[in-house]
C-alpha cells in the first residue's frame, strides 16, 4: 500500500511542467506532503524519488539541510505555532511569550502536545517586527500577540 | 530639495490594493507597455542610467548587473525573484507583496523584457503565507487578462512566473544559495565565478533581484530615470568608487521605539530622523543605546552616531558593515548589549549553512562564548576571543565563500567596539541573565 495517495501524487505531477528539471520539484513535493501527512515517512521519500527520477538519498539530503519538515518520530500535530525570537521580537517580549505557551500547554520548543492540537516551535525572524511579539501559526502570521491572543488563535487553553 | 513623493507604497492604504482592477484604474501596467515598446537594450540603459542600486542588501547596481548577461544568448535566459526576505528587523518586501502584488509582478515583467527571459522564478520564504496566497491570486488574475502567458499585451513578449516555496533558511536569500534551493538541493552558496549572470539556475544565464529593487523599476519606467536621481544622495566626490545612493527606500524601524514601522524615505535620511521623526521616538521615555542600521548582520551605531546618514556610504563611515537591508532596529539603554549581541548569535549560528568551517564553527563558538557570559562564568579574555573568531571568518578575510560569516562577525566587531563598557561590567559584576525561555531552546531542535 503506497504512502502517498493517487490526489498527492496528483498535485506533485502538477509541479512538473513549471520548472525544466525534476529534481527542482523536491521542495514543493515536500510541502505537498508534509503538509498532508504531518511528517515525511522514508516510505514517502522513496514515493518522491520515484515520481521525481532521483535517488531517495537526493531527497532526504535536501530535506534534512532545511530543519522544517518532520520525520516519523516527531510528527507535527494540528497546529504548527511558530514564536518568533530574533530581535525584535526578543526586545518586546517574544521570548516570554514562548516560555509561558511552552508552560501552559506542557510542550517544549520542537514538541508536540500530548493530545496531539498542538506542536510548538521557536522561529527566527518571520519578517513581521512592526507587530512583535509575533507568531506564525501554519504560514498565517499573526502580530502583537499576548498570551491569551494565541490561545484564542489556535483555540487551545 | 523638493518635497518627497513616496510611490512605493502610495498604493498600500487604498482599498483592494491587491487588486489588479484597481491597480489598473491607478495606472498600473502602463510602465510594461512603454517598455515592450522600446528595445530590451534600452531598458537595460533606462535602468542603468538612473543608478538603482538592489535594495536587497549589497546594493549593486541593477541595471549594470543586468548587463552581465552573455550577448546573443539562444536561452533559456531566468529571472530570479529573491523574496527570502529573512534579515533580522526588516519586512519590507512583505508590505509590498501583500499589499500591492502588482507593482511587483510590472517590475518582473518589465525586468523579464529587458534581460529576454520568458521565465521568472519568484523564490518565497515560507513564512510568507499570506504573501503567497496574494501573489497566486495577482499571478492569476494576469493570465487571465493577458499580462502573463503569450503575446503579451499583444507584443511578441512571453512571460510565466512561478511561485517557489522555501522552507525557513536565511541562507536561501544569498543568490547562489536560493538557485541551489530551487533547484531542489541544499542551499549552500556556489563559489563565483562564475556568477548567475554567466552561469546560474539550471546552469542557464540567471539574474537574482530583489523584491524592491523591481518594485522601483516599474516607477523608473514611468517616471525615467532623471526622476529617479532626482531622490537621494549624489555620489561623495572624495570617493572615485561611490555611485551615488539615488531613488526612494523603505525604512523598516523596530525594536524599542513607540510606533515600529515601514516608511518610504529619500536615500540618505539619518537614524536619528528615522526614530524620532517617522517611529515616534524611543519608547517608555527612554535613550536608543544601540541602533541597528540594515538588519543585524550590518553591525551597530551607538548613540553617539545616531546622525548617520543611511545611504549606501552612511553606515560604513560609522564603522558598519553597510546600509544592508535598511531595516533599523532601536535597543533602549536599559538593554545591555551582552543579550543584544547574543540574539544576534546565536541566529547566525542557527542559519549558517555549515559549509564553510569558519562560519559553522565560528558562529557556534561565539554564541557558546556569549552563553558562558551570560551563564555568569565570563572572563575578560573572552572579549578578544570574540572579537579574534570575528576577525577570521567571511569574505573580507577570505576565508569563506558567502558572505552570512561577514554579517555574523559584524555585529560581534562592533559591539565589542563600541560597547565594551557593557561587557567588562557585566563579566566583572558575575551578573547572570539566561533566561529559562532560553534554557527551554537551548534543548530544542
Amino acid at each position: 500500500m503506497p504512502v502517498l495517495s493517487e490526489q498527492i501524487r496528483e498535485r506533485i505531477r502538477a509541479e512538473f511542467p513549471k520548472y525544466p528539471d525534476r529534481r527542482a520539484v523536491t521542495l514543493p513535493a515536500l510541502h505537498i506532503v508534509h503538509d498532508e501527512l504531518r511528517q515525511v515517512s522514508p516510505e514517502a521519500i522513496r514515493e518522491i524519488s520515484e515520481l521525481l527520477e532521483i535517488h531517495p538519498a537526493e531527497i532526504h539530503d535536501t530535506m534534512s539541510f532545511y530543519n522544517f519538515f518532520r520525520e516519523p518520530d516527531r510528527p507535527l500535530g494540528k497546529r504548527r505555532v511558530w514564536v518568533c525570537r530574533s530581535i525584535s521580537c526578543m526586545l518586546r517580549g517574544g521570548e516570554e511569550l514562548l516560555e509561558n505557551l511552552s508552560h501552559k500547554w506542557h510542550v517544549g520548543p520542537g514538541q508536540t502536545s500530548s493530545d496531539g492540537s498542538v506542536s510548538l516551535e521557536y522561529a527566527e525572524c518571520l519578517g513581521a517586527c512592526e507587530g512583535a511579539p509575533c507568531i506564525l501559526v501554519d504560514d498565517e502570521c499573526h502580530m502583537n500577540v499576548s498570551e491569551e491572543d494565541v490561545e484564542r488563535i489556535v483555540g487551545k487553553q | 530639495m523638493p518635497s518627497f513623493e513616496p510611490v512605493l507604497l502610495a498604493r498600500i492604504a487604498k482599498p483592494n490594493s491587491a487588486k489588479l482592477e484597481t491597480y489598473r484604474a491607478d495606472g498600473g501596467y502602463k510602465a510594461l507597455e512603454k517598455a515592450l515598446g522600446m528595445p530590451p537594450a534600452d531598458v537595460t540603459n533606462m535602468v542603468k542610467d538612473s543608478v538603482l542600486r538592489g535594495r536587497g542588501g549589497a546594493g549593486f547596481p541593477a541595471g549594470l548587473k543586468w548587463t552581465f548577461l552573455p550577448k546573443d544568448h539562444p536561452g533559456p535566459i531566468y529571472l530570479c525573484v529573491n523574496a527570502d526576505e529573512s534579515e533580522p528587523g526588516t519586512f519590507n518586501n512583505r508590505i509590498l507583496m501583500e499589499l500591492d502584488p502588482h507593482q511587483l509582478i510590472e517590475g518582473i515583467a518589465i525586468a523579464c523584457h529587458a534581460i529576454k527571459s520568458e521565465k521568472a522564478f519568484l523564490y518565497l520564504r515560507y513564512e510568507y503565507g499570506r504573501s503567497y496566497r496574494v501573489l497566486d491570486a495577482a499571478i492569476k488574475e494576469c493570465y487571465a487578462a493577458g499580462l502573463l502567458g503569450k503575446n503579451i499585451l499583444g507584443k511578441e513578449f512571453n512571460l510565466d512566473i512561478v511561485l517557489h516555496r522555501g522552507a525557513a533558511a536565511y541562507i536561501c536569500g544569498e543568490e547562489t544559495g536560493l538557485i541551489e534551493s530551487l533547484e531542489g538541493k541544499r542551499a549552500w552558496p556556489r563559489i563565483k565565478p562564475p556568477f548567475p549572470a554567466i552561469e546560474g539556475l539550471f546552469r542557464k544565464p540567471t539574474i537574482v533581484n530583489n523584491v524592491e529593487t523591481l518594485c522601483c523599476v516599474t516607477h523608473i519606467l514611468n517616471r525615467g530615470s532623471e526622476w529617479f536621481k532626482s531622490i537621494g544622495v549624489p555620489p561623495d566626490p572624495n570617493n572615485p568608487r561611490d555611485m551615488g545612493s539615488y531613488g526612494p527606500k523603505l525604512y523598516c524601524i523596530s525594536g524599542h521605539v513607540n510606533k515600529p514601522g515601514c516608511v518610504e524615505l529619500p536615500l540618505g535620511v539619518t537614524a536619528r530622523e528615522l526614530i524620532d521623526e517617522h517611529a515616534g521616538g524611543v519608547w517608555k521615555g527612554r535613550k536608543a543605546k544601540a541602533v541597528v542600521p540594515g538588519g543585524i548582520s550590518m553591525g551597530f551605531l551607538s548613540a553617539d552616531e545616531l546622525d548617520t546618514p543611511l545611504d549606501f556610504n552612511g553606515p560604513g563611515k560609522a564603522g558598519c558593515l553597510g546600509l544592508g537591508t535598511a531595516a533599523v532596529v532601536v535597543v533602549d539603554d536599559q538593554t545591555s548589549m551582552v543579550d543584544v549581541l547574543y540574539n544576534c548569535c546565536r541566529f547566525m549560528s542557527h542559519e549558517s549553512c555549515g559549509q564553510c568551517t569558519p562560519c559553522r564553527e565560528g558562529t557556534a563558538w561565539m554564541t557558546k562564548i556569549l552563553e558562558r557570559i551570560r551563564a555568569g562564568h565570563g572572563k575578560m579574555e573572552d572579549l578578544d576571543t570574540l572579537t579574534e573568531v570575528a576577525g577570521s571568518m567571511g569574505i573580507i578575510p577570505g576565508t569563506t565563500i558567502c558572505g552570512l560569516s561577514d554579517g555574523a562577525a559584524w555585529p560581534v566587531k562592533n559591539a565589542i567596539k563600541k560597547f565594551r563598557g557593557d561587557f567588562e561590567e557585566y563579566i566583572a559584576s558575575g551578573r547572570r541573565s539566561v533566561t529559562s525561555a532560553q534554557e527551554l531552546m537551548a534543548g530544542a531542535h
